[in-house]
């Protein structure tokens, strides 16, 4: 039930991608698509009633792993939310230029000026 | 609880297919800065404080470059799609990917159930049984993130400056050097 609500979110970014003619309603749905799937790799390490993957003093080790939600999807998803940031900010860049050098954010338009 | 989490995606469905579809660009963006916020407290939900952090500063970045690419004087509006046909197709395509991929989370063991719950030797396992002896570090994912895989962050800093490079690179008006000078054949100390 959870996972088919997030592969629903991918698929609202997906459609977005390939059916708008907006770049930046593109951009958008690129955006949309990384939340999607941050979300579901960290949902995959969730557990029910757990606790987060953070040591205390009175806490006993074993009990502690026994609890514990998954920290490598965290830490891994970390990296990428991150790393989306900086594609996101490369694609706004490319973007404008295209506005810069034709006028308009119709990728229809660009196509047909062929230059 | 769970019903908690299943509400906050459908808002973030919800939020995604109006960041889609309204025409005001601006309207758009600071939706998808509603999906990314009801991301941030999904993963305080699913106990990731580490990981919801993050989101904010990195969602807040995304509506300033978002908004300074909208912001333009005479940005000209317009509605539609593509055409008809292809559209009917893209659509029918996600269907499939849809029915497909509900069959693929039949083997997935369910939500709430993590992978590292079934396997003995998991890496999870051994992080979480290990860490605070072998880094120090009493949060674990800290753990992983700087001690057990450091080299992978620092391959995503690498990634991150390369990228804010690139744009720099891409956006600037004029190159250092105009293309009618000649070529400067030795170094010059």
């Amino acid at each position: 039930m959870h996972y088919a609500l997030c592969l629903a979110l991918f698929l609202v970014g997906l459609y977005g991608v390939m059916v708008k003619r907006n770049l930046i309603k593109i951009v958008i749905s690129l955006v949309i698509l990384e939340s999607a799937v941050n979300m579901f790799i960290i949902m995959i390490g969730y557990r029910k009633d757990g606790i987060a993957p953070i040591m205390s003093k009175m806490m006993d080790p074993e009990v502690f792993a026994s609890r514990s939600v998954d920290p490598i999807p965290q830490a891994l998803v970390l990296t990428a939310i991150v790393i989306g940031l900086g594609v996101t900010a490369m694609t706004v860049a490319l973007a404008m230029r295209l506005y810069e050098k034709y006028g308009t954010y119709d990728i229809k338009e660009i196509r047909n000026l062929k230059g | 609880m769970l019903e908690l989490m299943g509400l906050l995606l459908i808002f973030m469905i919800i939020a995604a297919i109006v960041a889609i579809e309204t025409r005001d660009l601006l309207a758009a963006v600071i939706s998808v800065t509603a999906v990314g916020f009801g991301s941030v407290i999904a993963f305080f939900y699913m106990r990731a404080p580490d990981v919801a952090i993050v989101p904010i500063v990195v969602e807040v970045l995304i509506l300033v470059i978002l908004i300074r690419a909208t912001l333009r004087v005479g940005l000209k509006t317009f509605v539609g799609n593509r055409d008809f046909f292809g559209m009917m197709v893209t659509i029918a395509m996600l269907l499939v990917i849809f029915l497909a991929g509900i069959r693929v989370f039949n083997d997935l063991p369910a939500f709430g159930e993590p992978v590292m719950a079934k396997m003995m030797d998991a890496p999870s396992r051994i992080y979480l049984a290990n860490g605070l002896n072998d880094t120090g570090a009493a949060n674990i994912v800290t753990a992983v993130l700087l001690d057990y895989r450091a080299y992978d962050t620092l391959g995503e800093a690498t990634v991150l400056f390369t990228s804010i490079i690139g744009a720099i690179a891409i956006i600037r008006k004029k190159a250092r050097k105009k293309p009618s000078e000649p070529e400067v054949e030795e170094w010059t100390v």
